[in-house]
């Protein structure tokens, strides 16, 4: 790919329609810069979201990409992979996309380390249906659904990651702009499933997960003498909830991408105009 | 002697009912005999009566038929399960010295063969092989020459070891010989043997070898029966042709990762079962709106609900012609034949990618675990053609451009049909979505722009119309008053009830249709019919109701829905009363 692309090619003609000061704006400059600092471009890369405010990401970048349906973006995701390893695939979605009703997909997408970077805009909050409890919502929160917060405790993503065999474990804050682009690139660069959770304020209807919050709480691992290849030293940061990091959590560097364990290298489009040469074995089989 | 002979096995499940039959019917087949099988199974993994059926002639054989000539019975539930089936003369081999058939009564007139199965295999090697000392001791009585079913063993096990071949032979043998020195009797059967090559496999491996011909890549399901054989079919096959299997966490992933393979540039393909069908529909509007060409394979089963899971039905055309909120096209073949499961998943990835629409193929639970004898070029991999559509390149995508230059994946056109762009297409990049959206694929609201797409979409099935043959398939009395129409897996044991309806004097024509939607006009053939009957495995008549939509004018029915297949000689039985009625009406 030629190396003269600029992170705006990854910019659509549609303006966003997301609230002034969403920290969605953030996560997206950050995955567009990603993506092209590591030498992609709109031709090569497939971008998938699914439902809400995180879906309307595709529309608003410039790439192949498909919206798809609530909290199926990884099936989709690994669709792609898996028939074109040879295009970049970034998949986008909200906390409650990927930790409610694709709760399943996620573990399952973690287990089989498709190579594809998966970006959660986590805003602790359903935006996009008017302010209910998202699941990671704090256990006090109060919503419109939870007068009286969900009592019952946030899914812990990154556990749920590291529990299903996760490669790569991330967590960045969308207001860092240049951390933020710092990690996705890394994980785009992870060979696996790179997962990345981003803290991305909703400022209309969550007033506790703010960016003074964020900015005042986040302690960066890399500064705090974290070896993100020790499996363990990943798991206390992860089971911490005192704290609220940023950063590579855990990346195992021998992590070998599920297209390659099945040993899955072609481009799937190309096809003969007739039966594949051999076909008639398949035939033969039956006698 | 019989024109054709039927054998069955039967036990618990967890008895090795199925690879007996299985055995058997490769042992025929391999001989030059045709041969078509039938399976009774429960919903367990053991124990529950389970039986497997085999009809062989040196005809061809397209239904099973109320008759069983020689029926090997591991348990005293066997032989009451298959009573209105035996007859005078019919043979039934069984163990005496197995604890539950000692006290076994064989009904008056037949003949029970008492052969130690268990000691006979223990002496040749091991009691496992107690039903392959059955198959011998069959062999005997339906004058079968046992070298075919050697070849078959061999097939079976020769990747276990020659030793463990040879014991089976031995095993056959000594089942053989048995029968022929401790009963002196003569027997009713005689199967002879032809040079014909014949393959032989059921629906489901049938739509997976369509599907690797068709150059389908990628593959993702979730086990459900009766569809999981297609799944089981490709693993370990479609690799050797560049492609992938994944078993996905559940259906809505299945679906999904087919859809992300096909916007990849694949030919992707799910199959499932009803309940499957009901948890892809949301994402089969997706692929409808977003215009990706998809294969969803239902292999139909009981419903609704849970239903009856191993039991026949064809109860979900209705589900496949209107599931789904809003209105989408999408085309929906249902093969009639097993060869024609080969056939139709050719032709289902082509109409897919041509007119970019989701595309169901749907057969039932009777075509998917039957099998049958072919002769080997009725798959003749030279004839597969595979047409990707209107597919562009770098050439040719700027014919395609808004003025502001972005590419046009929803472009209007007059046939319905718009380009089609792989990632990687330099220009191409676009995106696809499930909200209505503009010729660039963006969301729009525009009130005009809708009815622009919505009319487009709906144009491609005009244009399919227009350009491809929905024919059915005909056969019978093309002269007859009555008309007899079907679709699906029916198609078998019609063919051979037209043949009994003849004997008894009674001529009817038959449509098979293999096409539900775009589908054939029928008006003129059912116009020119004195009586019209719909013949099909539901309670509803969910076909027939199409047919009086389209002729407007009523149709008589004959369903079944007790969760078995129609055989031959039932069938002829009730279209015969069918037709009588309405000629007293």
């Amino acid at each position: 790919m030629s190396s003269d692309i600029r992170f705006t090619d990854f910019k659509s003609d549609k303006q966003p329609t997301w609230c002034p000061g969403c920290g969605d704006f953030g996560t997206m400059n950050g995955m567009m810069k990603a993506l092209a600092e590591t030498g992609n471009d709109p031709d090569n890369t497939f971008v998938v979201a699914g439902i809400g405010c995180s879906g309307k990401i595709g529309t608003y970048m410039h790439s192949y990409a498909l919206h798809g349906v609530h909290g199926r973006a990884l099936p989709v995701g690994t669709g792609v992979k898996m028939a074109r390893p040879d295009i970049e695939v970034m998949v986008a979605g909200g906390d409650g996309d990927g930790y409610s009703i694709g709760a399943g997909h996620f573990v399952h997408a973690v287990r089989r380390n498709v190579d594809m970077t998966y970006v959660v805009m986590d805003n602790r909050i359903y935006g996009l249906t008017k302010g209910q409890a998202s699941p990671t919502s704090r256990e006090d929160f109060e919503t419109s659904t939870s007068p009286e917060g969900p009592k019952q405790p946030p899914v812990n993503p990154h556990a749920l990651a590291l529990a299903s065999g996760a490669t790569f474990i991330a967590q960045s804050f969308s207001s860092d702009a240049l951390r933020h682009q710092e990690i996705i690139q890394e994980a785009i660069e992870h060979d696996g499933f790179g997962f990345v959770n981003v803290y991305s304020p909703c400022v209309t209807f969550n007033d506790v997960d703010t960016y003074d919050y964020f900015r005042d709480s986040l302690v960066d691992l890399k500064e705090a003498d974290h070896d993100p290849t020790d499996r363990e030293a990943a798991k206390d940061v992860i089971l911490d909830n005192e704290k609220e990091h940023q950063g590579v959590i855990y990346k195992d560097e021998s992590s070998v991408p599920y297209h390659e364990q099945h040993g899955v290298d072609e481009d799937m489009s190309v096809l003969p105009d007739g039966a594949p040469e051999g076909a008639t074995d398949l035939v033969r089989e039956f006698y | 002697m019989a024109a054709d002979f039927n054998w069955a096995v039967g036990g618990e499940a967890g008895d090795g009912i199925d690879s007996t039959g299985k055995i058997f019917a490769q042992a025929l087949s391999r001989a030059g005999r045709h041969v078509f099988t039938s399976k009774d199974f429960a919903s367990r993994i053991r124990g529950g009566y389970t039986a497997y059926k085999v009809r062989t002639s040196v005809d061809k054989v397209q239904s099973v038929v109320d008759r069983l000539d020689v029926l090997i019975a591991l348990t005293p539930r066997t032989i009451e399960e298959n009573l209105d089936e035996l007859h005078e003369g019919s043979v039934i081999i069984y163990d005496g010295e197995r604890t539950t058939m000692q006290d076994v009564e064989i009904p008056e007139g037949m003949i029970g063969l008492d052969v130690p199965l268990k000691s006979l295999a223990e002496e040749a090697g091991g009691a496992i092989m107690r039903n392959v000392v059955a198959l011998g001791a069959a062999c005997e009585v339906a004058e079968f020459p046992i070298e075919n079913l050697d070849s078959a063993l061999e097939k079976r096990f020769k990747d276990k070891g020659q030793k463990l071949v040879d014991n089976n032979k031995e095993a056959a043998r000594a089942g053989q010989s048995y029968v022929a020195e401790e009963y002196d009797h003569e027997f009713d059967y005689s199967l002879e043997t032809t040079d014909e090559d014949y393959v032989l496999l059921n629906g489901d491996e049938a739509i997976g070898m369509g599907a690797i011909a068709a150059g389908c890549r990628f593959y993702a399901g979730y086990p459900i029966t009766p569809a999981t054989d297609v799944m089981t079919y490709l693993t370990g096959r479609i690799e050797r042709y560049g492609g992938h299997v994944v078993q996905a966490e559940d259906e809505l992933s299945a679906i999904n990762m087919a859809l992300g393979a096909a916007r990849g540039g694949a030919r992707a393909m799910t199959a499932t079962s009803g309940p499957g069908i009901d948890l892809m529909t949301e994402t089969f509007g997706l692929i409808a709106t977003s215009e990706t060409p998809l294969v969803i394979c239902n292999v139909m089963r009981s419903g609704p609900s849970t239903g009856m899971p191993t039991k026949q039905e064809q109860g979900d055309l209705n589900q496949m012609l209107y599931g789904g909120h809003g209105e989408v096209p999408r085309f929906v073949l249902a093969p009639t034949t097993i060869d024609e499961c080969f056939w139709k998943t050719v032709e289902a990835f082509n109409l897919a990618e041509k007119y970019q629409v989701p595309v169901y193929l749907t057969a039932d639970l009777s075509m998917a675990v039957t099998e049958q004898t072919f002769s080997p070029d009725t798959f003749d991999m030279d004839e597969v053609e595979v047409d990707r559509g209107n597919v562009v390149d770098e050439t040719t995508i700027d014919d395609h451009m808004s003025e502001s230059g972005g590419f046009q994946p929803h472009e209007i056109t007059d046939d319905g049909i718009s380009p089609r762009a792989f990632p990687g297409t330099a220009d191409g990049a676009h995106m696809s979505t499930g909200l209505e959206h503009d010729e660039q694929g963006r969301r729009t609201e525009d009130t005009d722009m809708r009815v622009a797409q919505v009319d487009k979409r709906n144009r491609k099935v005009e244009t399919a119309r227009e350009r491809e043959d929905w024919s059915p398939r005909e056969f019978g009395d093309a002269d007859a008053d009555d008309l007899v129409i079907t679709w699906g897996s029916n198609e078998g044991a019609l063919a051979e009830a037209v043949d009994i309806l003849d004997e008894e004097g009674q001529d009817v024509r038959v449509l098979s249709v293999p096409y539900i939607f775009p589908r054939p006009d029928l008006s003129e053939d059912v116009a020119a019919a004195e009586t019209t009957v719909v013949v099909e495995c539901n309670e509803q008549g969910q076909f027939a109701d199409l047919v009086e939509h389209d002729v407007l004018e009523r149709v008589d029915r004959v369903n079944k829905y007790n969760g078995v297949r129609f055989k031959a000689d039932e069938l002829a039985a009730e279209i015969k009363s069918t037709l009588e009625a309405g000629v007293e009406a």
